[in-house]
């Protein structure tokens, strides 16, 4: 009985009118004017159609994963193609008029993503190359002064945040283009540039059996970065020197 | 054809430095004012409205430190220093040396400089804001970067030959207001064809690069960049005296506006220019392109191709494969997000290159305080043939409603792997 009293004829009707309005005004919208998800996502589908969805490449093309990696060092990326240090006619066009704040966002988007690694390709060069390649990723080279990958990439070789990528889940032709790219001078990353520096003490061959033997193992774990480095790195590297600095307080 | 083109030119060059006198003298240092806050100020509003920047920093360089080469049909230019680097910036330069610099095209030693650097724009520029921006570049810190010669062909690179190129095609001027109009209106019109050089991209260019008499405005290809700079007196190119006026504003205060956004070299002109404009320059601008007179008498145009047709259909098809996830099954778009294609000027007009460049290699909307975090679009360059791409393009065209000439194959060729400098 109390329940009936309270109920209230004019409330109520000003309710369903309220909702029936609502209706409405969806109705006309939708017709007005389509709308695409506002969400990071959808602003760099420009990204995802040549790096895969949710930034996973395929593991046979040149394009590389852009998931996961650090924020930092795909912030560098994007920074140094969009400014000339780093080449790729596409790339230099896509980002030409973006700015430092929303190239980091980007870059931070992609770095939150966590996606399974496909299993990696079977290697296709000879024993000898294959084993020249472990040789050098693991030991590198004391006489020609070629540190181990792992010094600087991770013992385990998925980078250290937020500056230092992974090396692996990457395919075999865009590792190969990056050690040839450093050689060449036509990538560069902050002076110092330890990675030049290392490139020019590599030969061909050599590349070829680093890329071949990076591309063909297991990502462990996730691929997750390390957060520290296990021992002070080798070389002075103006892309972690400038992240060191940058988050220090 | 281009030799044949050289050698009239040269021709002409000649006959004409016969009739030119070079009796500049170097001007003598003169009693100056200091600079005020006021007037560095000013003279940095006034360098972002002339996009000084855009030319004058190389990629990844220090602002205003030059060497970024401008690429056009005679060979490269290099902007050069503007800091306040004595020995290789503008150290030494006095306010009348950088005011003759901009009025009359010649550098402190009365050298004719290059046409790329557009004094027949900023002959127009009041002595008052020259002194500004002279005040603004001295305040920079100075960058010792040495101006790299320019790369220019024989005969582009002789004296004589920019001496003769001035004769036909530079008279030094002021801007005279039109007392009939609005002080607004004569803003905007001191703006846009002053500082703001509008028309160095904005017009046609004859064989000698020079602005064709009468097209101020009227839209041409871009030398070198290649990119179609559309008429902005031509409702179905860039015209927008029919626009919502708020609208022409959003679109060149952030880069975006309903059915519009800018791309290539416009959304670098927003990005570092007109979206710093104060509230009464954007307004004066708009109320002068809203005023340009716009082409009359438009033929009404009909599809190049029917939909029964092979190509019509290819196009359809990729166009629901690649496009309408985004710009909708029927080219309605989706807000600034992702443009309207049906009635997209972009799109419809007579060049197609834009709309095969944007098909190509995609891109971003500028990133502004306005609109800071664009959406963007993919490249398909590398997915899709000569021929596919040029289905699409033709599809977008004549879908819809809308109506353009039939892009080939050969077109789409054409603009691959352009316009991206390196």
């Amino acid at each position: 009985m109390r329940r009936l009293r309270s109920f209230r004829f004019p409330s109520a009707c000003t309710a369903l009118i309220a909702i029936l309005a609502a209706c409405l005004v969806n109705v006309s919208a939708a017709h007005a004017e389509r709308s695409l998800p506002d969400t990071i996502a959808q602003r760099v589908a420009a990204c995802t159609g040549c790096h895969g969805r949710e930034g996973r490449a395929a593991p046979d093309g040149f394009h590389p994963r852009i998931a996961g990696k650090p924020a930092a060092y795909l912030h560098q990326q994007l920074l140094h193609f969009r400014d000339g240090r780093r080449r790729h006619v596409a790339m230099a066009h896509l980002l030409a008029h973006l700015d430092d704040a929303y190239l980091a966002e980007i870059a931070e988007h992609f770095a939150m993503l966590e996606i399974p690694y496909p299993a990696p390709r079977a290697p296709t060069t000879t024993a000898a190359t294959f084993a020249r390649g472990r040789a050098l990723v693991i030991d590198g080279d004391a006489t020609r002064e070629i540190p181990p990958c792992a010094a600087c990439h991770g013992e385990r070789f998925t980078g250290v945040a937020p500056a230092v990528p992974g090396l692996l889940g990457l395919p075999r032709d865009y590792l190969n283009a990056q050690l040839g790219g450093w050689k060449n001078g036509l990538r560069k990353a902050t002076s110092p540039d330890c990675m030049a520096t290392i490139a020019s003490r590599l030969s061909p061959r050599d590349i070829e059996a680093v890329s071949a033997w990076l591309s063909s193992q297991p990502v462990p774990a996730g691929g997750k970065a390390a957060t520290t480095f296990s021992a002070k790195p080798p070389m002075a590297c103006g892309s972690i020197a400038s992240e060191t600095h940058r988050v220090s307080p | 054809m281009r030799r044949g083109i050289a050698i009239v030119g040269a021709l002409i060059a000649i006959g004409a430095a016969l009739v030119v006198t070079r009796t500049e003298t170097p001007s003598r240092p003169e009693i100056t004012t200091p600079a005020t806050s006021e007037s560095i100020a000013k003279g940095e509003y006034l360098a972002r409205v002339g996009q000084c920047e855009g030319c004058h920093t190389a990629r990844g360089g220090e602002r205003y430190a030059g060497g970024r080469g401008i690429v056009t049909p005679f060979g490269t230019v290099y902007a050069t220093n503007l800091t306040p680097d004595p020995d290789t910036g503008l150290g030494r330069w006095t306010r009348t040396d950088f005011r003759r610099a901009l009025h009359e095209g010649r550098s402190k030693d009365g050298r004719a400089l290059t046409p790329a650097f557009p004094y027949t724009n900023f002959t127009h520029i009041t002595s008052d804001d020259a002194a500004a921006l002279y005040d603004f570049f001295q305040s920079l810190p100075p960058v010792r970067r040495k101006n790299r010669p320019h790369a220019l062909r024989f005969p582009y690179d002789r004296p004589w030959m920019i001496a003769a190129w001035r004769a036909l095609n530079f008279t030094p001027g002021e801007f005279v207001p039109d007392t009939a109009r609005s002080a607004e209106w004569n803003r905007g019109a001191y703006l846009v064809h002053g500082l703001g050089h509008c028309d160095a991209c904005h017009a046609q260019r004859n064989a000698m690069g020079a602005v064709v008499s009468g097209t101020s405005l009227a839209g041409g290809t871009m030398p070198g960049l290649g990119w179609y700079a559309p008429s902005l007196r031509d409702p179905r190119e860039g015209g927008v005296a029919h626009w919502k006026r708020e609208d022409v504003a959003a679109l060149l205060a952030t880069g975006v506006a309903p059915g519009a956004t800018v791309a290539g070299p416009m959304a670098e002109v927003v990005r570092r220019g007109t979206q710093h404009y104060s509230a009464d320059d954007l307004q004066a601008v708009v109320e002068y392109l809203q005023s340009v007179p716009q082409v009359r008498d438009v033929p009404s145009t009909s599809p190049a191709i029917e939909p029964t047709d092979p190509v019509f259909a290819l196009g359809e098809k990729l166009y629901a494969n690649h496009c309408a996830d985004c710009h909708g099954r029927d080219g309605e778009g989706a807000g600034v997000a992702a443009p309207a294609l049906a009635g997209n000027r972009a799109v419809t007009m007579t060049s197609a290159k834009n709309a095969i460049r944007a098909v190509l290699m995609g891109g971003f909307a500028p990133a502004t305080t306005g609109n800071p975090r664009p959406y963007g679009m993919p490249p398909f360059g590398h997915i899709l043939s000569d021929a596919d791409a040029a289905a699409l393009v033709t599809y977008i065209r004549n879908g819809w409603g809308n109506a353009a000439p039939e892009v080939s194959a050969l077109a789409i060729n054409r603009e691959r792997g352009s316009a991206v400098e390196e």
